[in-house]
């Protein structure tokens, strides 16, 4: 059928500066650059052209410049082009929308509306440049108080716990989502860093298991890649109920991208789209969840913390609390932004509530309960840099999962064609020509480079506030102001006016 | 704090809908026997993994003979003031026959019980009416008290219930100086609430009784039908609901129980394609005049009144439900180990299919499963 | 060492009496055991515990005898193990299982093999409902079930591969019938053999029915004696395979054209 679809992208090439070096054509998975070579000249059709910025990146002469196509139907506030194309497609398949990356509908970002504190006069802010500041941080249950034996030793034993150099874990990305080179450089840079990289559902490459002890290991519902040898080769066991990006739905990996490799971690066969299911089959209900999760304990002879992950939604604040009674040791939390390999778009953009509330709900009801010690609480879904993730702690967070931010450090542009099996960044591919671009060596530096250049700045802001242990923040929302906020939002996340 | 919190007798948070999940048992004499419920007991503690220690409670009928004519009202009450206020009421709209305060025991576990009193009743009006004036009622005190709830309002029959797991709870209540011929239980693992008294289960309408696990995600449309048809839910529990529904279906509508699991638990469309005309004609009517009515999401129930017990799942059976019998006795469990730890052999031993009732009557053969279900033992050929 | 209430039979065999014992500690008493060297497990009085076998790693691989009802879970994870039931298995049994084999005794509950990775399932009776679902495999690593009787609704949905074998001995019949519904769905890898009858309209929309074949023949030979062997039934009578129906995915990418962009 002819499709009636506009490209998105309009290219621009400046030929008196191209040198017909044709790295734009090599460069593109797409097939959207080729050579004329009877003209000498490059010619292009953007019809396909993502907007990834690979070619215009690469181009050696700047000859290169891809933007938004102006194409565009008559203006129209209720009948915006995106919901024209999208219904085009439709009419033409007959299909579900499928999309990649999170959320990228306007809805209001809380952290923008929350401003922190800094000390004047009244106590002194603090240099982290020349004293301590201290962002370590042990996820895990923590008792309700400890014991002390008569001759001073310590009786207590502490339920199994993690130790992070700073609260930002990399979020889950699955072995086959994203390539063997992109889970090698999360996994090397957590290491080297001191924190954590998470496998998502797909397993963990036996060649990457050196880096387990810096390892969350996923438990979804597809079960892929889920054995003892994998449970007991990370640091963390994670359940994952939900994801931001798809709450209620189970994970999709297209066909396309199932190579010979995810094959065998998934023990699907090669080329079939990897479906998890949407709820895990042992669990429908508060009790099975305590099940799973002392099902992984047994496991991991109770010497791994085991994580609940759940898609923040309308009633995330008791549903952790009853993950909490279930026994979890960490409740991640992953809000309407949260990323995603591949979802469906109304899905994607409908379903869900802001990480900011989301979190400030879960940490208050559990403080409401006498429970907050039991469980460490990850937020994770829509930080873009060092300040919105201060916020999240100040609002109670423990520590924070990132995604996203890990995928641009390595070269991601957010083109949310993840999905397609095609990434010039060689990071969403399991295409073997487009992965090998993405050097570990090089994106792990990238990575590690970001989690320094993150953790300085919220040591300065810790600093600014007057404190130097990342704990004295967790969950003093004293720290945080709202600006431009209702009575019921500034209500939802216990923070008070700014001026007031 | 948290012992403060434990007195409530309703919902602390204002959270659309309580979520728990649970452990249930379920043992009918066929004959009208009554026997000890300590067997109940220990087959519910055997499940105590499936709860949390928030929510334990048991009905049992046939234990009040000598007021077997007499609505037994099991109230809780807040405070003495709460209890002087509700006597008035009770007394403008009932004969008191008599009234005490429930035997209970200190019981370490359970901390900061309520005030728990047992009146015996009969209503101010005509008998015909005697139901509906004790519906009403309760359901006024319900909503209109604070502080004061009413958690059994049966004949000869009472629910016992509270913050604690089921054992304890039974301890607490002394229920070994109880007999009776049918008893459930149910261990309760909410998810958001530091538990409440009120929000234990069984919850009773009448000599109806709901226990249940689950969460019912239609809850929402449940409730507002409920509402609109005279029902005020207070609870924001699904067992509140299906109790209130039973009532409804069964009590005011006057259908057949066969009917009202349906109701609840209809066969797919696609099912009801393959039908015989007639078939397909009732159940077409029923999705269309009941969808309101659609428990949709896992659920397993069992509803108990005199001489009648019923444990049904929901049409994808996505919560568990084992039943059993030996001899005379029905058992229904969501784990076969509970049944076997009180009764090793068995007669036999089956797991329905979702949506399909299993219903026991004083007095008939426990009637589920064609003869030849699909738990028959292979043979040995 | 195990002890209070258990106690080293021979030097590989251990017996332990699980009344009362709350599943972690007797899932700990196991696990010591199979840690001191033991073979050969055998526990009494099991009624409820969940989880048995699945502490027992990286020892073994042991053989646990269990006698009574044991709870769910059983045997998830296990690598390896052979666990033995002479009585009813509850639900989730063989969950996540990754090799070993598991004979149950008597009849088994909801999601059995599920998620299955390798290994082998025995049941002698029905089994209830989602058995198979998600079932895996790679090259030779091929998890099979055998069931004696019939199935509840959905049976191998979600299946990426792995066998099931329904040998519909709940009826005396040569095509015995089976109630059960959405047999198949979602299913792409993996073969179910089911003997007896089963109508179209109880299929799953991405399955597809056919006669077995010669290869079908030797699988279901080598499954049935096997199944004959662990209950002590004449595999003669069992073996009569004329009657089985193999259920395949009929595309292995049943979604392929769900999505568009």
């Amino acid at each position: 059928m002819k499709s009636y679809s506009l490209p998105d992208f309009l290219i621009e090439r400046d030929d008196s500066r191209c040198i017909r070096c044709r790295v734009c054509e090599r460069q593109c998975g797409w097939n959207v650059h080729s050579y004329d070579a009877e003209e000498d000249k490059m010619v292009h059709n953007e019809q396909d052209c993502a907007g990834c910025q690979r070619c215009a990146v690469f181009c050696p002469t700047k000859a290169l410049i891809v933007r938004p196509h102006p194409y565009g139907y008559r203006p129209n506030a209720n009948w915006t082009k995106d919901y024209l194309s999208d219904l085009k497609k439709q009419a033409e398949t007959g299909s579900i929308l499928l999309t990649g990356m999170g959320n990228d509908k306007s809805f209001p970002i809380y952290w923008d509306h929350l401003v922190l504190n800094a000390s004047q006069v009244t106590n002194p802010s603090i240099d982290p440049l020349r004293e301590p500041m201290e962002l370590r941080t042990y996820l895990g249950r923590k008792p309700d108080r400890i014991e002390v034996l008569e001759d001073g030793t310590l009786k207590t034993v502490l339920a199994p716990q993690i130790k992070l150099e700073t609260p930002i874990l990399f979020s889950a990305m699955s072995y086959g989502a994203i390539s063997f080179q992109a889970m090698e450089s999360l996994a090397r840079a957590a290491t080297e860093f001191g924190t954590m990289f998470n496998t998502g559902e797909g397993g963990l490459p036996r060649s990457l298991r050196k880096y387990g002890k810096n390892a969350v290991v996923q438990c979804a519902s597809g079960r892929f890649g889920v054995d003892l040898e994998y449970l007991n080769t990370g640091a963390v066991v994670e359940i994952k109920i939900g994801q931001g990006a798809k709450p209620g739905i189970g994970g999709h990996l297209p066909g396309k991208k199932v190579t010979d490799a995810i094959s065998e971690t998934r023990m699907i066969p090669a080329g079939t789209d990897a479906l998890s299911p949407a709820p895990h089959h042992d669990i429908y209900s508060i009790e099975d969840l305590s099940m799973l999760i002392h099902a992984l304990k047994e496991a991991t002879n109770y010497e791994k913390p085991i994580s609940v992950k759940i898609a923040a939604v309308h009633n995330a604040a008791a549903i952790a609390s009853g993950i909490v009674r279930a026994g979890a040791d960490i409740v991640a939390i992953d809000g309407l932004r949260g990323s995603t390999g591949a979802a469906p778009k109304s899905i994607r953009d409908n379903v869900g509530i802001p990480i900011e509330l989301a979190l400030a709900a879960v940490d208050t009801r559990l403080r409401q309960e006498g429970i907050r010690n039991q469980a460490s609480i990850i937020a994770a879904g829509g930080f873009r840099c060092s300040s919105d993730i201060v916020k999240a702690i100040a609002l109670g967070a423990d520590a924070v999962y990132i995604g996203t931010p890990a995928l641009i450090a390595m070269g991601c542009t957010v083109c949310q064609k993840c999905y397609s099996g095609i990434c010039n960044w060689g990071i969403c591919t399991t295409n073997p020509y487009l992965s090998k671009r993405l050097n570990p060596n090089i994106a792990s530096r990238r990575l590690t480079n970001l989690l320094n250049a993150w953790s300085h700045e919220m040591k300065e802001m810790l600093g600014g506030m007057g404190v130097n242990a990342i704990e004295s923040l967790r969950g003093n929302r004293l720290h945080l102001r709202g600006v431009g906020l209702q009575e019921w939002e500034l209500e939802v996340l216990g923070v008070r006016g700014a001026g007031r | 704090m948290q012992s403060k919190k434990n007195e409530r007798l309703a919902n602390p948070y204002n959270d659309d809908k309580v979520i728990a999940a649970c452990s249930l048992f379920g043992c009918l004499d066929i004959t009208g026997r009554n026997f000890s419920g300590e067997g109940v007991v220990q087959a519910i503690a055997n499940m105590h993994n499936r709860g949390n220690g928030l929510g334990g409670g048991f009905a049992v009928y046939g234990l009040y003979p000598e007021h077997k004519d007499h609505y037994a009202f099991h109230i809780m009450y807040q405070s003495r003031d709460v209890k002087a206020e509700t006597d008035v009421f009770l007394e403008e709209h009932f004969d008191i026959i008599e009234d005490e305060e429930m035997p209970t025991k200190h019981h370490h576990p359970i901390t900061n019980p309520p005030l728990l009193w047992r009146y015996f009743l009969l209503p101010r009006t005509e008998p015909e009416f005697h139901d509906n004036h004790v519906v009403d009622k309760v359901l006024e005190i319900n909503k209109e008290s604070k502080g004061a709830y009413v958690f059994s309002s049966g004949k000869n029959m009472g629910v016992f219930k509270g913050v604690g797991y089921p054992e304890d709870i039974a301890r607490f209540f002394k229920l070994d100086d109880y007999k009776g011929y049918l008893w459930t239980a149910h261990g309760r693992f909410p998810t958001n609430t530091p538990g409440w008294w009120g929000g234990a289960h069984p919850f009773n309408l009448l000599d109806w009784t709901v226990v249940h696990n689950g969460e019912i995600s239609s809850y929402g449309i449940n409730r507002r039908y409920l509402e609109a048809h005279g029902y005020p839910c207070t609870l924001q529990t699904d067992t509140e609901v299906m109790a209130y529904a039973v009532d409804l279906l069964m009590r005011k509508h006057r259908l057949p129980v066969e009917t009202a699991c349906k109701i609840f638990a209809p066969p797919f469309w696609s099912q009801i394609d393959q039908m015989g005309p007639e078939e397909q004609n009732m159940y077409r009517t029923i999705r269309q005049v009941y969808p309101s009515l659609l428990m949709n999401g896992p659920f397993t129930v069992i509803i108990a009144r005199h001489g009648e017990m019923l444990g049904l799942t929901d049409r994808i059976r996505l919560r568990p439900l084992t039943a059993a019998t030996r001899g005379n006795l029905l058992y229904l469990s969501s784990e076969e180990a509970a049944i076997r730890l009180i009764s090793p052999d068995l007669d036999r031993v089956w797991t329905p299919n979702g949506g399909e009732p299993i219903i026991g009557r004083v007095g008939a053969q426990a009637r589920a499963q064609p003869a030849e279900g699909p738990f028959t033992e292979v043979r040995r050929k | 060492m195990v002890r209070s209430g258990s106690g080293e039979v021979g030097q590989s065999l251990f017996e332990i009496d699980a009344k009362g014992l709350p599943y972690v500690d007797l899932n700990a008493k196991v696990r010591a055991a199979a840690a001191s060297g033991a073979k050969k497990i055998i526990l009494q009085n099991v009624c409820g515990q969940r989880y048995i076998g699945t502490r027992v790693y990286p020892y073994g691989p042991v053989e646990i005898e269990v006698y009574g009802t044991p709870g769910n879970d059983l045997g998830a994870f296990i690598d390896g193990h052979r666990i033995t039931v002479y009585g009813n298995a509850q639900d989730g049994t063989g969950n996540t299982m990754n090799s070993g084999e598991i004979v149950v005794h008597g009849r088994a509950g909801d999601i059995l093999g599920m998620s299955m990775r390798g290994g082998e399932i025995y049941v002698r009776d029905s089994v209830g409902y989602r058995v198979g679902i998600h079932m895996k495999e790679f090259g030779s690593k091929c998890p099979v079930l055998v069931i004696g009787g019939t199935a509840q609704d959905f049976l191998g949905e979600y299946a990426a591969g792995g066998i099931v074998i329904l040998l519909g001995l709940h009826q005396d019949s040569t095509s015995p019938e089976h109630k059960m519904n959405f047999v198949g769905t979602g299913m792409h890898g993996g073969t179910l053999y089911i003997r007896g009858e089963l109508r179209p309209q109880q299929l799953g929309k991405q399955v597809t029915i056919s006669e077995v074949d010669e290869q079908d023949q030797q699988t279901l030979d080598r499954y049935i004696s096997k199944y004959a062997a662990h209950f002590n039934l004449p595999k003669k009578q069992l073996a009569d395979s004329g009657n089985f129906k193999k259920i395949q995915p009929t595309t292995k990418r049943p979604y392929g054209h769900l999505y568009t962009h």
